[in-house]
């Protein structure tokens, strides 16, 4: 077995919230290394509550299992992973599926008035006349905003 | 064990069940939303430090005495107001914001490098706390519960971390109601929180 076939296998599983990206586009994945069977995989938390964090770890396990070898999955809890290691095909199938993808993290971090510009625009019909409706919404990683130009809600990834 | 982790950890556990008491019942749908969000940020925090400190991060949480938690008492209060939970949120993130920058230079590396996630995610909890600031500060209702919640807000921080809340928020610095001692509205809570593992010592499935 090698990483190659262990990265490929991985671009399989689908984020357990939002199944139209892999855990691969997602990139959570910091880092494969294979040892004669034995997989060890350094894995990052998108947001630290999300409670998608131990059914990703499982379905890295079982993969690792059905390629016959044995996983050592860490959950490394630092500032790694941030919304810019969405692949850019990640960030298209988000967009696709009507979640508008983040923004690039800045040098300094977001603010309200960002937040409340009209820098975002929607993913249904790529008007930048969106409002910001929540700073939060169904999950952590996630904002609410609306639509002027086609009167549409979505929800838009937050930067972190 | 680190104390002043401990500490941290403990406050984002026990304000994250505070937190979410107005899932439901906040006064507007989207407040709902955002309390739901903020206490499973704050639960999650609270996880990924009990991780640092130990192998068995539900054991710490759940499996204390309640004189053994080093909460502050901010955080224990059983607030039913809408001032004064806002006042809270504000004076927590205001003391928060201070102490995860100095851990963001400690030399434990896991230690740094956790506090710049958390710090991340917290970012979007100061600006919904700045927004109902914003919105709240000349209301005689809010002020005055900011300056009931006050010294309990100091004593979120170390003696030498104080004057520099003092200055963020505007406020004189007072005797601090500090950590160590416990209100009895924790103990309520405890029994709340803890009344699954004790009747399952063995661990529950779900």
């Amino acid at each position: 077995m090698s990483a190659e076939q262990v990265w490929s296998a991985f671009g399989e599983i689908p984020d357990p919230e939002i199944p139209v990206v892999s855990l691969v586009e997602l990139g959570v994945i910091r880092s494969i290394d294979v040892q004669n069977g034995h997989v060890r995989v350094e894995l990052t938390p998108t947001f630290l509550g999300c409670p998608a964090l131990e059914a990703m770890k499982r379905a890295l396990e079982e993969k690792v299992a059905a390629l016959g070898g044995d996983a050592d999955v860490r959950v490394i809890s630092d500032d790694s992973w941030s919304t810019d290691k969405i692949t850019p095909a990640g960030r298209e199938k988000l967009r696709a599926a009507g979640l508008a993808p983040p923004a690039p993290r800045e040098a300094s971090a977001p603010a309200l008035v960002q937040l409340q510009s009209n820098a975002f625009r929607c993913p249904y019909c790529n008007s930048a006349q969106t409002t910001l409706e929540n700073i939060f919404g169904p999950t952590p990683c996630r904002s609410l905003r609306y639509c002027e130009g086609c009167r549409q809600p979505f929800e838009q990834f937050k930067t972190i | 064990m680190n104390e002043l982790l401990l500490g941290l950890a403990d406050d984002e556990l026990v304000l994250g069940w505070r937190d979410s008491e107005w899932t439901g019942i906040a006064p507007v749908l989207e407040e709902d939303v955002a309390f739901s969000s903020i206490a499973q940020n704050e639960i999650g925090h609270a996880r990924a430090v009990y991780q640092l400190l130990t192998d068995d991060a539900d054991a710490l949480a759940f499996d204390r005495a309640l004189d053994e938690y080093r909460c502050a008492p901010l955080v224990e209060l059983r607030l039913l107001d809408w001032a004064h939970t806002i006042a809270r949120r504000w004076l927590y993130e205001e003391a928060d914001r201070i102490r995860i920058a100095a851990l963001r230079s400690d030399a434990d590396p896991a230690v740094s490098g956790l506090a710049a996630k958390i710090d991340r995610e917290e970012v979007y909890h100061r600006m919904h706390a700045e927004m109902w600031h914003e919105r709240l500060r000349d209301e005689s209702r809010f002020r005055d519960a900011v300056a009931e919640l006050w010294p309990y807000a100091l004593g979120v921080l170390e003696a030498d971390q104080r004057a520099e809340l003092a200055r963020r928020v505007g406020l004189e610095e007072v005797a601090a109601v500090e950590r160590g001692t416990h209100t009895d509205e924790l103990a309520e809570l405890w029994n709340e929180m803890t009344m699954v593992r004790r009747s399952a010592p063995a661990g529950a499935q779900w």
